[in-house]
């Protein structure tokens, strides 16, 4: 059986359950993937990213992978100890390894929550990130929404404990589909840091399709890191979703490392007035890595500010791709948006494709984009040689030079070390 | 309600106009008919058309089929639907295909032309008469499908330069078209090249000899007349090795209440250390201000530069036509080779324009710089949609866009759509972009030194256009600012 | 310590040095002179290794080594040190961090154990001290930002910080008032000893008022044409090089 056969198998097993109030969100989502299928390069979003390939390989849902906790220590991310931890097999919430530690936080699956005290949320808010991402991939993921998690934090409360999530791919037996699915809702005047991590165990083939949607009420304020480091038979299509329905603060930063095929799409829909939003994001490849970084933000009230930031580092055969979208919407007054992607390409057949894009439908608006491709300073390069460095070290140190405005928007120092090390190791290979 | 009531409403909705509003609602100049007897094919389009224009314009054998192949690969095309532009569906049998001001003899001389003909263009102020020797600039005018003269033809001659109607080009000087004609817009590349090539009725055609400096602008003067026509104008410039020219050209169309498609083609060759400058004032009938009527400018333009260090320059005032689809283009094959576009575009009331450029970048060492101003106005959408594409093995590539867009007014839309491609890690490519307004301040700032609004708007406008306004040749940067000024004349509060 | 002999270089086709000879023993600071484009700048860029520059003929021996066939780090490594006349910003790659890795780099070359942090700051006070450089300065971005005169008296600051053997000065004093050109000079005097040397490259006389040279040489169409005591340099500024200029031209006529 093929790749999308088993997701049709998959399908009817699961419709055939009862008790399922997602079911006929489910059912359209379902229909739309039939009717739209796998992206081709002829659809606009999808014009650089081939993700054809990743479906030929044939992929199998497997729910009923299990994981020991100590393999998971493996993986955990510096401050879990002090974390709540949300853990994810093979697309599939796993009760056994997370570890809710925030009495602030509710977290139910999406079957229960759609039925229970949140049914109005969920109702109200799950598959709004479908506003963007009208394609199959986005598709295939809401066909199984049900499976997904439901996670409420309270009005009021700061939680004391980052809530970090795992998408654990368990690949030793087999290539693997999986399609995590989550819906958070940040009550009033609540305070949050998410870290998002994937890690894959095994050599196999897979393919990770998430999607996260997030809801931001008034005076709330969120912090979000994701953090890509998986192997390169590990492909991913991330959907991160904002609402902030009311005055809000977002702060979200995206560091992407190594993976097969990755691409994110970042949603930030600004709908009430003085809400802010703040996006970074890093994207350092080697190899054939393929990264792809799709950015919204739709700016539909007035009075707001949306600042972003994305740099690049591409060497070897690696791929980046950028794609940055700023919305003004009509009546969207003293609306402030920016806008900056700067690429370094390191070798020779490394490639960049970069399109900021803005629509613009006020006039009171500022708002501006800019994007440069080039590669690292030669001057630079021999004032720091003249002073005794080497060329390696010089390369280093201008690289992270050049990484170093999105790495200190990397504010939890736990986490910071850890995405330096991290860059580290990278500049330490880049220059052996 | 009594007369006077209605007056009084009327008189308190003028005051209530700003300055912007009042200049964008400034009446478009150009909108008269000429009464000319027309030779006209039937509406409608199919292979007895184009054989009727093939026929038409005495054409030789492969010229036909030429056009046979453009119009079956054409059938089956589908209309592009991918620009931020929004029209009704067009229908391609309810279009006249080939429309001539009937002329009793054909004019041998410019004195022959028909005197109604000539005080059109001096209407348009474009005189055909020997005056224009004073300024410098050849013409060639052409009238709905045809070329009705062009001027200076033997002085050019004597240098070597060919400069004439396509039609003429294509008896006369048929190893040249062979040699060139859509070697750079392929018959194929897309819809409306492809309509083009099969119904074109003239455009002009330059050629400019090895080291031949051309000494003067040369000109083309397009106009609509005939109702329910479409024009699709075909132009072909080559610049032989060493050689230079300044190209300018000129739109205008009368007022009618329908939609009128402009679908031309515009090539341009420069080889070896050759320069083509290639200025456009675009000034078709933009439609009134509810929307209604105006030209469908679908346009294919591009430029390769063939040669090491081979320049093609294309600068684009656009303030005209209901719809503008445009991306005047460079292909940078040669080494060392330059391109550059430098573009305002002006929308107001109802007007769509989604126009920018494609620098392909090929050859070693090649250098782009794209300025784009975009300014909106009314209820109208303007989009710049660019492409810097560096290839593999185009090293040393250096690309600097800057596209700016100014918003007059709420309800108006302005978009950037930049997509930049680089595969050489040797290249060097930045891209600028940003959105305002006219500042209350710098208005402000304005009306205390003495100046009054409108004339604050004009000059922030002017400012704002400058860096492309530069550009232009003298004879034409006068006519592209008033046009301007026209196109917004008023607008701001 | 230097020696350069008969040394022909220039950048992509352009010949600009024509025949080079200078001698710099330790101890001794010298100055080069010349009008615009008598090849100045290009020398310090070939002696410090810039690319581009293409040496086509001659030598240049530095502490007994072929310095011409070492990478620019090696140069540095070896003990020379050139402040640059347009010193390069770096974003995001801050002062400290950046003298700290060359100074280790250049211990490593020389088989020397890298300073710890602790060694490294102390150093490093020891040298703001000397050179009067406020803290504020080095957590900065290298050279982002800072004026004219900060940059060139965070050259000197990295002077102090690698103790190079011969320290080329490329035009330090242009751009900078007298009171900057004063602060800059001390520095480099505190610097000077028996063991090192000092070849400043300047168009000006003005400099050498505050670091008073050995020998002015002065440079003109790639060679050097005229040496003498630092009265040469008094004499070119008021004579101005037009007179160095027909003096040579007489004798290649003649």
């Amino acid at each position: 059986m093929n790749t999308i056969e088993n997701i049709k198998e998959r399908f009817q097993e699961l419709q055939s359950a009862n008790g399922n109030k997602l079911k006929s969100l489910e059912q359209n989502a379902f229909d739309a993937f039939n009717k739209m299928g796998i992206p081709t390069a002829r659809h606009e979003e999808w014009k650089y990213t081939r993700i054809g390939n990743v479906f030929n390989k044939e992929l199998h849902f497997k729910p009923t992978s299990t994981i020991t906790p100590q393999e998971l220590d493996q993986m955990r991310l510096p401050g879990h100890e002090n974390a709540n931890e949300i853990v994810f097999v093979n697309g599939i919430f796993s009760t056994s390894l997370s570890n809710v530690r925030s009495k602030e936080l509710t977290v139910k699956s999406l079957k229960e929550a759609s039925a229970g005290e949140f049914s109005e949320i969920v109702s109200k808010n799950l598959g709004n990130s479908n506003r963007y991402s009208k394609d199959g991939i986005h598709a295939l993921n809401s066909a199984f929404a049900h499976e997904g998690v439901f996670i409420h934090i309270s009005n009021g409360k700061i939680a004391e404990h980052p809530v970090y999530i795992y998408h654990i791919t368990d690949a030793r037996e087999t290539n693997v589909l999986a399609q995590p699915r989550n819906l958070v809702y940040v009550s009033e005047r609540a305070e949050i840091e998410f870290a998002e991590t994937h890690f894959t165990l095994g050599v196999s083939e897979s393919f990770t399709n998430e999607v996260l949607e997030i809801v931001v009420e008034k005076d709330a304020n969120v912090s979000y890191y994701k953090i890509q480091n998986d192997k390169e038979q590990s492909s991913q299509v991330c959907t991160t979703h904002f609402r902030q329905v009311g005055k809000s603060y977002i702060h979200a930063v995206t560091i992407s490392l190594n993976g097969g095929m990755v691409r994110n799409n970042l949603n930030i829909t600004l709908e009430a007035e003085h809400a802010e939003a703040h996006l970074y994001g890093l994207y350092f490849l080697q190899g054939n890595s393929h990264v792809d970084n799709h950015t919204v933000v739709d700016h539909v009230k007035a009075n707001c500010l949306s600042n972003e930031l994305y740099k690049g580092i591409v060497s070897d055969n690696a791929t980046a791709v950028f794609n940055g979208k700023i919305f003004v919407q009509p009546h969207a007054q003293k609306t402030n948006a920016y806008q900056s992607n700067k690429n370094i390409l390191l070798s020779e057949g490394a490639s960049v494709n970069t399109k900021p894009q803005l629509e613009i439908f006020a006039d009171d608006v500022k708002c501006s984009h800019g994007c440069t491709v080039g590669q690292l300073d030669e001057e630079g390069l021999f004032y720091l040689r003249s002073r005794g460095i080497s060329e390696d070290t010089a390369r280093s140190l201008l690289v992270h030079a050049f990484a170093i405005d999105i790495l200190e928007h990397v504010k939890p120092a736990i986490l910071r070390s850890y995405v330096d090390k991290l860059i580290f190791e990278r500049l330490e290979f880049e220059t052996s | 309600m009594k007369t006077g009531d209605f007056q009084q409403d009327k008189v308190v909705m003028e005051d209530e106009l700003d300055p912007i509003e009042r200049q964008v609602q400034g009446d478009y100049k150009y909108g008269f008919v000429t009464e000319i007897e027309a030779d006209e094919a039937p509406k409608g389009l199919n292979e007895n058309i184009i054989r009727f224009i093939s026929a038409k314009k005495e054409e030789p054998e492969w010229m036909l089929e030429w056009r046979l192949k453009a119009y079956r690969h054409w059938l089956n095309m589908k209309e592009p639907n991918w620009a931020n532009i929004r029209y009704e569906p067009i229908n391609y049998q309810d279009i006249i295909y080939y429309s001539a001001p009937k002329q009793k003899v054909k004019p041998k001389s410019l004195d022959e032309i028909d005197p109604e003909l000539r005080r059109t263009f001096e209407k348009l102020g474009i005189s055909l008469e020997e005056q224009k020797r004073l300024s410098g600039v050849a013409v060639d005018a052409v009238i709905d499908s045809v070329s009705i003269g062009t001027t200076f033809k033997d002085q050019l001659a004597e240098l070597g330069v060919i400069f004439c109607s396509m039609s003429e080009a294509i008896r006369e000087h048929p190893e040249l078209v062979k040699k060139y004609l859509s070697t750079v817009v392929p018959v194929t590349d897309n819809y409306f090249a492809a309509l083009n090539s099969a119904v074109f009725s003239d455009g002009s055609f330059v050629y400019i000899p090895k080291g031949v400096r051309c000494p003067m602008e040369l000109s083309t003067y397009f106009r609509i007349n005939a109702e329910n026509t479409g024009q699709f104008e075909r132009t072909l410039i080559v610049a032989d090795e060493g050689s230079y020219v300044s190209y300018l050209e000129g739109c205008t169309a009368p007022m009618r209440d329908e939609n009128q498609l402009h679908a031309a083609v515009v090539e341009l060759v420069a080889l070896d250390n050759a320069e083509i400058k290639y200025s456009t004032v675009q000034n078709w009938y933009p439609g009134d201000k509810d929307g209604q009527g105006g030209i469908y400018n679908f346009v294919t333009k591009r430029g390769i530069c063939r040669g090491v260090n081979s320049k093609i320059s294309w600068t684009q005032v656009e303030t005209g036509s209901a719809i503008t689809w445009k991306y005047p283009s460079v292909i940078l094959k040669g080494d060392n080779s330059t391109g550059e576009f430098y573009s305002v575009a002006v929308t107001n009331n109802h007007q769509q324009a989604d126009t920018g450029t494609k620098m392909i970048h090929l050859g070693k060492n090649t250098r782009s710089r794209i300025v784009s101003k975009g300014i909106s106005a009314g209820v109208s959408n303007n989009s710049y949609r660019g492409l810097v594409h560096v290839s593999r093995n185009a090293s040393n590539a250096r690309n600097f866009s800057q596209c700016d867009s100014l918003l007059l007014g709420d309800k108006c839309g302005a978009h950037t759509f930049p997509y930049i491609e680089v595969k050489n890690n040797s290249a060097v490519v930045e891209h600028e972009a940003t959105t305002s307004k006219i500042g209350e301040d710098q208005i402000f700032y304005c009306n205390q030194r003495g100046i009054d609004t409108e004339t604050a708007v004009a000059l922030i406008i002017n400012g704002f256009a400058k860096e492309v306004m530069n550009q232009l040749p003298m004879e034409f940067a006068v006519e592209a600012q008033k046009l301007l000024a026209i196109s917004l004349e008023g607008s701001v509060g | 310590m230097l020696s350069i002999r008969n040394l022909h270089a220039g950048i992509e086709e352009k010949k600009i040095l024509k025949g080079l000879n200078l001698e710099i023993n330790a101890g001794e600071v010298h100055a080069i002179m010349g009008p615009n484009g008598s090849g100045k700048s290009t020398l310090a860029s070939v002696l410090a290794g810039r690319e581009h520059y293409e040496v086509s003929e001659g030598s240049v021996e530095f502490l007994g080594k072929n310095l011409l066939e070492l990478s620019p780090e090696a140069r540095a490594g070896e003990g020379l040190f050139l402040a640059f006349q347009y010193p390069i910003e770096i974003a995001g790659l801050t002062t400290t961090n950046f003298i700290k890795t060359a100074v280790n780099e250049i211990r490593k070359y020389r088989g020397e154990q890298p300073l710890d942090a602790v060694q490294f700051l102390k150093m490093m006070k020891e040298k703001m001290a000397l050179m009067n450089i406020d803290q504020s300065l080095l957590s900065r971005s290298l050279n982002e930002g800072f004026s004219g005169g900060e940059k060139k008296r965070n050259e000197i600051f990295q002077m102090a910080m690698l103790q190079p053997k011969l320290a080329i000065l490329d035009e330090t004093d242009s751009g900078l008032d007298i009171d900057a050109i004063r602060i800059v000079a001390n520095g480099v005097n505190k610097l000077r000893n028996k063991d090192n040397a000092v070849l400043l490259v300047t168009h000006y006389q003005r400099l050498l008022d505050y670091i008073v040279p050995d020998f002015v040489h002065v440079l003109y169409n790639g060679q050097i044409v005229k040496s003498g005591p630092k009265e040469l340099a008094l004499e070119l500024e008021e004579r101005g090089y037009d007179f160095i200029k027909n003096e040579v031209n007489a004798a290649q006529e003649a």
